[in-house]
């Protein structure tokens, strides 16, 4: 370093136009991008975690749940997509808090963009990374000998449902993420709500055999639709009364929950 | 000409707290203004507002007269913000932080990459480009976060406590890019817990305290006021300190205090080009130094002479 080098670096330097709210979303996507490059443990965590639920549900429950691990597996793995995503919203919430600790929100927020685009284009990341996680589980559970009866159409429908359903939830982390001092809080609250709207669902086992009161609750469960309408989906059966559900649910919380998390976003903090 | 900044009572409250209560600041175009003051003085959030990221509760500001209330966007253009911890991103390399921010200026993908480059370049980091900056230490963390914060020109560029934390060399080196950047032209206001790094670097500076500014003017102003540096004198024949006292108060022009070690003599400095007088009218005299030390005033002395109590008494009462 010498400062001859740095009054050449100061001196060349014309301003261009800010850029296009396009182009500063995915400048903001390009980054989730790198993370993704640099730090794979976070997709690592959610990958090992499904594969490992996978493979210990099936074959130590399959059998006695479904009558064999290959039939189980078809029931199961629809849900085990939905819980991989459904776990992965929380990472929304884990990134935004560790920008604003670090000071990166505050540069965002203090250049010429379009000032929605860091929130806007760190959703576009997160959905890549819920699209690769999809894929990665998917990939597994052929191998274990899932075989979707609705074809590539009926997966990849299902997994834009869970995307839709994802994005509306990433906002309620969002929030978390604005109101906690840190990462780790931010999963510890996070994880409150996620483990019983995953277990307490129709994921792994059918609620007939539930007690009453729990079956109403799996049966209102936005979670329970989900699986309900990615299972249906994939093997091809008819699922317009849950899909339905889906986009209502993602719809209402999305309204009620994102414009409280840009409030809060241009909000001094 | 338009000041770079002008405040006036700028006020911010967080619940019960006064953060900033009711600052006016004038900082010309072109000069590098400090704002000195302890932990939890109103620093930082007097920064904020004027970045545009806080809104204020009272009073107004204005940058480069665009009031940083109705046209942030105006001041966001003309503005450059290097935070109090090191703000880019640690799973991204150093080339790759350097070309986000790029990007988000509206530079396209190449200039975006030379952009970078240029400023690796110039602010010693090339060889750490493709390196994650999880890895990097922490003077080339600042170092990058400065740069990431001159990717383009900013008229008025903000820097919080840039070398809090840093080891002497690291400082020194951020110090000399302070320099070069107010060589170019470019109004910097920079906050400190340092008066020597006030000191070293502003043309003006604002001593805060509790939200409220102090003291105004030049470094040399504040020492001045505050009775400047302190002469340090120990002598080889204390018999003679009397003379050597009366000699002292003769050429320094200030008061001389006779310590309770015999052969010290502490005199206050208003003028530091006195000092080799004063020294040289000694040996003239025949008066043997043992030994000599001109000490710096700290935030410490400031703060004392200015409200009868030092910087660090408050910070741990207010932690308490």
């Amino acid at each position: 370093m010498n400062d001859t080098s740095v009054h050449d670096a100061l001196a060349r330097t014309g301003r261009p136009r800010p850029p296009s709210a396009l182009s500063a979303v995915l400048t903001i996507g390009w980054r989730a991008c790198l993370k993704i490059k640099h730090v794979p443990f976070q997709l690592n965590d959610v990958i090992v975690f499904p594969i490992m639920m996978t493979v210990l549900f099936t074959y130590l429950f399959g059998g006695a749940l479904a009558g064999s691990t290959a039939a189980y597996l078809q029931y199961l793995l629809p849900g085990i997509v939905v819980q991989t995503i459904v776990f992965l919203t929380v990472y929304t919430g884990v990134g935004l808090n560790t920008d604003i600790q670090k000071g990166l929100f505050d540069r965002f927020r203090s250049l010429p963009i379009w000032q929605p685009a860091p929130i806007v284009g760190a959703l576009l990341g997160d959905l890549m990374r819920y699209s690769l996680a999809g894929v990665v589980v998917m990939v597994v559970g052929l191998i274990l000998g899932f075989r979707p009866e609705g074809g590539a159409l009926g997966v990849i429908l299902a997994i834009a449902l869970m995307l839709v359903f994802a994005s509306a939830v990433s906002w309620i982390w969002m929030i978390v993420g604005f109101l906690v001092r840190t990462p780790e809080s931010v999963m510890t609250t996070s994880f409150l709500l996620l483990f019983p709207m995953t277990f307490v669902s129709n994921i792994f086992v059918d609620p007939a055999t539930m007690p009453g009161w729990l079956q109403a609750v799996v049966g209102v469960n936005p979670v329970t639709h989900l699986a309900t309408a990615s299972r249906s989906l994939m093997h091809g059966g008819a699922a317009t009364a849950d899909v339905v559900w889906v986009l209502i649910a993602s719809l209402v919380v999305t309204i009620v929950f994102a414009p409280i998390a840009m409030r809060m976003y241009y909000r001094e903090r | 000409m338009t000041p770079a900044i002008e405040t006036r009572n700028l006020k911010k409250n967080f619940g019960d707290t006064c953060a900033v209560n009711g600052i006016d600041l004038h900082v010309a175009q072109g000069a590098v203004y400090g704002l000195l003051g302890p932990n939890g003085a109103g620093k930082t959030t007097t920064i904020r507002m004027l970045a545009t990221l806080l809104a204020p509760d009272g009073g107004s500001a204005h940058v480069f007269g665009h009031d940083v209330v109705k046209e942030p966007a105006a001041v966001r253009e003309k503005v450059s913000l290097t935070g109090q911890f090191a703000s880019v991103d640690e799973d991204l390399t150093g080339q790759e932080n350097l070309v986000l921010i790029a990007r988000l200026l509206g530079f396209g993908w190449r200039a975006a990459r030379v952009r970078a480059q240029e400023l690796l370049d110039a602010f010693g980091l090339a060889d750490a480009a493709g390196r994650q900056v999880r890895t990097y230490s922490g003077g080339m963390r600042r170092r990058l976060d400065i740069a990431a914060s001159l990717v383009v020109r900013a008229e008025l560029l903000f820097l919080d406590e840039p070398t809090t934390g840093l080891d002497p060399r690291s400082r020194n080196q951020v110090w000399d890019i302070v320099r070069a950047i107010a060589a170019e032209g470019t109004t910097v206001l920079l906050t400190t817990q340092y008066l020597e790094e006030a000191d070293q670097l502003a043309d003006r500076l604002a001593v805060i305290d509790h939200g409220r500014v102090i003291a105004e003017g030049t470094s040399r102003d504040l020492k001045e006021s505050i009775g400047g540096r302190r002469l340090q004198v120990r002598l080889a024949e204390p018999a003679r300190r009397d003379e050597a006292a009366a000699l002292l108060r003769q050429v320094l022009r200030s008061e001389v205090h006779e310590g309770d070690d015999a052969a010290r003599l502490a005199a206050r400095v208003t003028h530091d080009e006195l000092v080799p007088q004063a020294l040289a009218a000694l040996a003239a005299r025949g008066l043997t130094v043992a030994e000599f030390a001109l000490a710096q005033p700290s935030l410490d002395d400031v703060f004392f002479a200015l409200t009868g109590r030092a910087a660090e008494d408050r910070t741990g009462k207010e932690a308490a």
